[in-house]
């Protein structure tokens, strides 16, 4: 378990400054929650924080250590849920889970038991053995999440979760949310509107981002 | 890391497997390509043997260009890229991977065939084993080499084009030393200096592509 810290955070696409001066720190149990208009910088600050693209300033620690020097270090302790599923029509949901807890360390024996209490945590137990690509958007998004419940990872970089999620399954995810912050986890998610993780620290980003400012 | 290398191998030839055509299709496209000539030249037998190994050597950098573009492409798209540039392995050690699972899947079915073609083109059958060695050395080159360009094209429109401007050209080399082995072996020289030298092409490939390539994929998911 360590600290999340960013400061000076600066983001640059294109031509255009997304957001400066972006300052956060948090600790075991914590959650932020980005809000903020279509285009001020929640997904990408998101791919900032998961080391996708570099920041145009500032840093981004983890317990005082740049991130960015050890990336594989960074990687192997944090979970990132982005606007794509990553599904293979042809792959069942099973094997496409076993893939990626395999790349994760989890080992044989375990994992058909992690997958199972995985799929059951977001009720889609049912579809184990179903390929791809006859999931619906909703489905599909519950199997993404799913991924992250099968390997452990401290820190959650979650992109608009909720995005074609039934009320059951936002209910279920709450409830990992809550569950993971409970173990000591770390979480950071965008979202518009609906009820916000207990005790989170909320960013407004429209107030940091040119949109802002212009106004 | 090598459990990681194992599983992502795996994961490709799959998916391969099961979505199926793309590597049929190289082969197919291989043995029509090869099987044009005669109709094209004529069925001239001495003609044919003379320029047998160039037209299987062209015809395979074809078909292996056919397939690259789809390298990365298909993960790019379903942002399953994203997610493999995420875990805890290092970006060159997973082009590595799909470069040999995009080998094992679309060039060792040429290399498998073109014996066959070889009958066909009535090439001299002394020629049979250099043309295998040197496809065997030359294939897993033009994968390597295509990663690149596959990489840097991501993203892009019509990448397929752009594909084949940037990689043909460096495809040169394979081809000049892959035919001037077939030829060799096939007039009783040795063949054995040209496969050297292709066998060098492949190393330094194998060390300077998955290198290359990942530089190039960083840039793409940015």
């Amino acid at each position: 378990m360590g600290a999340f810290s960013a400061k000076g955070l600066a983001c640059v696409r294109g031509e255009r400054t997304v957001f400066v001066g972006l300052d956060f720190s948090i600790g075991p149990g914590d959650a932020i929650v980005l809000t903020g208009a279509n285009g001020s910088g929640k997904s990408s600050l998101l791919r900032l924080l998961a080391g996708l693209a570099p920041p145009a300033a500032g840093t981004i620690a983890w317990n005082q250590e740049d991130i960015r020097k050890d990336p594989n270090a960074h990687h192997a302790r944090c979970h990132y849920v982005g606007h794509l599923d990553a599904l293979k029509p042809v792959l069942t949901v099973t094997e496409q889970l076993t893939y990626w807890a395999a790349l994760r360390g989890v080992s044989d024996s375990g994992m058909s038991e992690a997958i199972l209490t995985a799929l059951s945590d977001l009720g889609i137990a049912h579809l184990a053995a179903v390929p791809g690509r006859y999931l619906s958007a909703g489905q599909k998004r519950r199997v993404n999440l799913a991924r992250i419940l099968v390997a452990p990872a401290t820190l959650w970089l979650l992109d608009e979760p909720r995005t074609a999620l039934d009320d059951d399954a936002k209910r279920r995810l709450d409830t990992a949310i809550a569950r993971h912050r409970a173990n000591g986890g770390l979480v950071v998610l965008s979202m518009h509107g609906g009820d916000r993780p207990q005790g989170a620290i909320t960013i407004d980003l429209t107030a940091r981002s040119a949109l802002g400012m212009a106004c | 890391m090598l459990r990681s290398a194992v599983i992502l191998v795996r994961r490709d030839v799959r998916l391969a497997f099961r979505q199926g055509m793309d590597s049929l299709m190289a082969v197919a496209f291989f043995v029509l390509a090869v099987v044009l000539f005669p109709f094209g030249v004529g069925p001239e037998p001495n003609i044919l043997a003379r320029i047998a190994a160039g037209i299987i050597w062209v015809s395979a950098l074809l078909a292996s260009m056919l397939s690259l573009e789809r390298l990365f492409q298909a993960d790019y798209e379903d942002g399953s890229l994203e997610l493999l540039v995420l875990q805890p392995i290092p970006l060159e050690v997973l082009v590595a991977t799909k470069v040999f699972a995009h080998w094992l899947t679309s060039g060792l079915p040429l290399v498998v065939v073109a014996p066959l073609l070889a009958l066909i083109l009535n090439m001299a059958p002394e020629g049979f084993w250099a043309l295998m060695a040197a496809l065997a050395f030359g294939t897993p080159s033009l994968s390597l080499i295509g990663a690149v360009g596959a990489a840097l094209v991501l993203g892009s429109r019509r990448g397929g084009v752009l594909l084949s401007l940037l990689i043909l050209p460096l495809y040169i080399p394979v081809l000049i030393f892959g035919v001037a082995a077939v030829d060799a072996a096939a007039e009783g020289f040795a063949a054995k200096p040209h496969l050297m030298m292709m066998a060098g092409i492949l190393l330094a490939s194998l060390v300077l592509a998955p290198w290359a390539s990942a530089a190039a994929l960083r840039q793409a998911l940015e």
